[in-house]
């Protein structure tokens, strides 16, 4: 079981509208395994995340994703979901009117019922949230509120991360949740992923600057542009972006391609 | 995969479930309109001299006016003389003097649609007035409410045992000359409910009246009359279903509300006649006159209306705030889909001093569904330090529907104030990715996203009603936690 992957990409091919946006990506996941995706806008980035959560509107024309050993792509996207993949959104959605509270324990719920396991009632998961809260050491109020509704950016990455505790993902895929942070949001958003790494999971940390891995440690660190892997090493990779930038490595791998 | 363009499909194609007919042997009168048919009516109702008078004035004017064309809803033209105007079930010989006399098919009709009427499978706490076509088939909970001096009875009942009430406040709201439908109804109305909350009584159970129209080609016309006296407080309710015809039929009701010194009234309808099917043939045209006088100081009258049934809705539930310090609220939600039209909303009418009007409407539109938000706003000259709040929203499914905003603002006296708050929305895409995301399915999706729009409004039903307001949009239960 140990070395069977989580997730497994082999060069897959997808885009929008005849455009292509991923060209041959490629990238292995073990259980217990940080991987950060790094690149500059437009390098495919958050269109993999959505293609691997399930979104609609995308075409993939080449290659296979295999999640714990099944055809991802063949699942709609609540069956990943269930399934135990999970997207923090670069944009939070917001959902007047209904509960935060609610919303989670319904989500939850659904991954109990998928899992064969007896659904949470209201006071047995109000107890679960209260332990994650203290975990993460939040502040509760967000709660209260109507999904994402009228929160910070903050408070909505905030709110993600809450979610992903609950819900305990196999896969969790964090699209850019260092986007838009101050310093001491980013802080709580990282000690939050750190404390939620587990040995049978694996989190994809999407970013477009190295300074979230300053507080998220990655054991891999990929560099990707025009929609394919073009660089991967350890957490000095990321380092190495960080004082040369970019160009210097989407260069020296268009001369060795 | 599932889309939300599926699910609003299928939500589409949810069937009517009240669709079915009662074969129930009816006694009715001929289509057509004259004088000969009110007096029919009257004859039938055994009614007084005065009530006769009064129908066959309104007729005379009634046939004076035209029919409005100013709604935003188109439908064919009515055809006045086609329409049935009296029908009753066929009284057996020795006329129920209880409900257990009822034809046992009524009562059956009416646990079908869960309203049962036998007391002993009430729920404790609502008393029921059934309407099925024309006439009352029973009020439950009479005796209960007479102990307290609460008078709840049908609307012929009321003509006969307490005329004083009647003739006092009849038509006091709502004149006959008020518009064509109004018109039309204080000439040919044939039932309803009346309510009479004496001084100082909380009335100690919910009120509630069930609207069902079971006969092809009739018209449903009837006539509400709910009174506070001082101090008195009272909360209504209302439900309607009818079978499902491939002909329009009119539903023409006027309900008129009164309440005196601090008294307060609180009406609430869940309004799911049937809305023709999915290529817009048949259903209801519901085409009703409702209004409540705050007529004294403190008095308050509050509107909760879930209009999810009918081809057509327009209606304007409203209030004449003419007691100093009186209240009026109205919260509504208004859904159409397939090809149902909505042209609703209230008139808030502040002529007292310190009035104050609330009024948050939900526009929900699907399928090919127009839904249009109506409402006026008028602050008369006596109506100092006089407020107003109004919301609008508009939430849309899919891109084949449409949703409008016409408000009206009057003001006459500078102390006023009125604020009006609109938004329009679509069901997103985004929003329906985000819950799939989380394992939450698009059709559960799309009920919590729509529940939770309606929920300033909900939370102002009365619990059962609410809970039912909710299955009727095919909501599943939110807010349980938190």
């Amino acid at each position: 079981m140990s070395n069977q992957p989580i997730l497994e990409i082999k060069n897959l091919h997808a885009g929008v509208e005849n455009k292509q946006i991923l060209k041959g990506f490629s990238l292995t996941i073990y259980p217990g395994e940080v991987h950060a995706l790094m690149g500059l806008n437009g390098s495919g980035k958050s269109t993999l995340a959505a293609i691997l959560a399930g979104r609609e509107g995308y075409d993939v024309t080449e290659g296979i994703v295999k999640y714990l050993g099944k055809d991802l792509l063949e699942l709609d996207p609540e069956e990943r979901a269930r399934e135990g993949v999970f997207l923090a959104f670069q944009y939070p959605v917001e959902i007047p009117g209904v509960n935060s509270t609610y919303f989670l324990k319904a989500a939850l719920n659904e991954v109990r019922k998928h899992k064969g396991q007896p659904e949470l009632d209201a006071i047995e998961f109000l107890a679960l949230v209260k332990e994650k809260v203290k975990l993460l050491d939040l502040n509760d109020d967000l709660l209260k509120r109507s999904v994402n509704e009228g929160f910070s950016g903050g408070e909505k990455k905030r709110a993600e991360i809450f979610q992903m505790a609950v819900l305990e993902p196999k896969l969790a895929i964090l699209d850019e949740t260092d986007s838009g942070l101050d310093i001491d949001a980013l802080k709580v958003v990282s000690s939050g992923v750190n404390k939620l790494k587990r040995a049978d999971s694996a989190q994809l940390v999407i970013t477009h600057y190295q300074r979230l891995l300053n507080y998220i440690i990655p054991d891999h660190v990929h560099v990707m542009a025009d929609g394919r892997i073009i660089k991967s090493g350890g957490k000095d990779l990321a380092l190495e972006l960080e004082a040369h930038g970019y160009d210097r490595i989407v260069k020296a791998a268009a001369v060795t391609a | 995969m599932s889309t939300a363009t599926d699910t609003i499909e299928d939500l589409v194609k949810t069937e009517y479930k009240y669709g079915f007919v009662t074969d129930v042997e009816t006694e009715s009168a001929p289509p057509g309109l004259s004088e000969d048919t009110i007096r029919m009516i009257s004859r039938k109702k055994n009614e007084p001299e005065w009530l006769l008078d009064w129908r066959l004035k309104s007729y005379r004017h009634w046939l004076t006016m035209t029919e409005p064309t100013w709604q935003k809803a188109h439908h064919e033209k009515i055809d006045y003389q086609a329409i049935v105007y009296f029908s009753q079930p066929k009284p057996r010989k020795d006329a129920p003097k209880s409900l257990d006399e009822v034809d046992p098919k009524l009562l059956e009709t009416y646990e079908k649609l869960g309203i049962p009427l036998r007391e002993r499978g009430r729920l404790a706490g609502v008393a029921v007035d059934a309407i099925f076509d024309s006439v009352s088939v029973g009020t439950t909970f009479k005796k209960q409410l007479g102990e307290k001096g609460v008078i709840f009875c049908s609307f012929t009942e009321a003509v006969h045992e307490h005329p004083e009430l009647v003739k006092k406040y009849l038509g006091s709201v709502v004149p006959y000359t008020d518009n064509f439908y109004a018109a039309l109804n204080s000439a040919v109305f044939t039932d309803g409910s009346f309510c009479y909350i004496p001084k100082g009584v909380r009335c100690p159970m919910e009120l509630s009246t069930y609207f069902r129209i079971n006969a092809a080609n009739t018209g449903q016309f009837e006539r509400t009359l709910i009174i506070a006296d001082d101090g008195a407080h009272v909360s209504y309710l209302e439900g309607c279903t009818a079978p499902m015809r491939d002909e329009n039929q009119l539903h023409a009701a006027v309900v008129e509300l009164v309440a005196l010194d601090d008294g307060e009234i609180k009406y609430s309808t869940v309004q799911n006649w049937y809305p023709g099917d999915e290529n817009g043939k048949g259903g209801i045209y519901n085409f009703v006159t409702k209004r409540g006088l705050c007529k004294g100081r403190n008095s308050k009258i509050t509107w909760t209306q879930v209009e999810t049934g009918s081809a057509i809705t327009w209606k304007y539930p409203s209030c004449i705030l003419l007691g100093d310090n009186s209240k009026g609220e109205f919260y509504s939600v208004a859904v159409t889909n397939n090809y149902q039209q909505a042209d609703t909303g209230t008139k808030m009418v502040h002529i007292g001093k310190n009035t104050s009007s609330t009024i948050i409407s939900k526009g929900i539109s699907a399928g090919h569904g127009q839904n249009s938000y109506r409402g006026l706003v008028k602050i008369a000259k006596s109506a100092t330090n006089a407020r107003n709040f109004s919301q609008c929203d508009s939430m849309l499914i899919g891109s084949k529907c449409g949703a409008h905003t016409f408000p009206y603002i009057e003001v006459k006296n500078t102390t006023a104030s009125v604020e009006h708050e609109a938004s329009t929305s679509k069901i997103g895409e985004d929003q329906i990715f985000y819950c799939n995301q989380r394992g939450i399915e698009t059709q559960d999706a799309v009920n919590m996203i729509v529940n939770g729009f309606c929920k300033e409004v909900f939370k102002e039903l009365p619990m059962e009603f609410a809970v039912e307001a909710q299955k009727l949009l095919g909501v599943s239960l939110e807010g349980s936690v938190g």
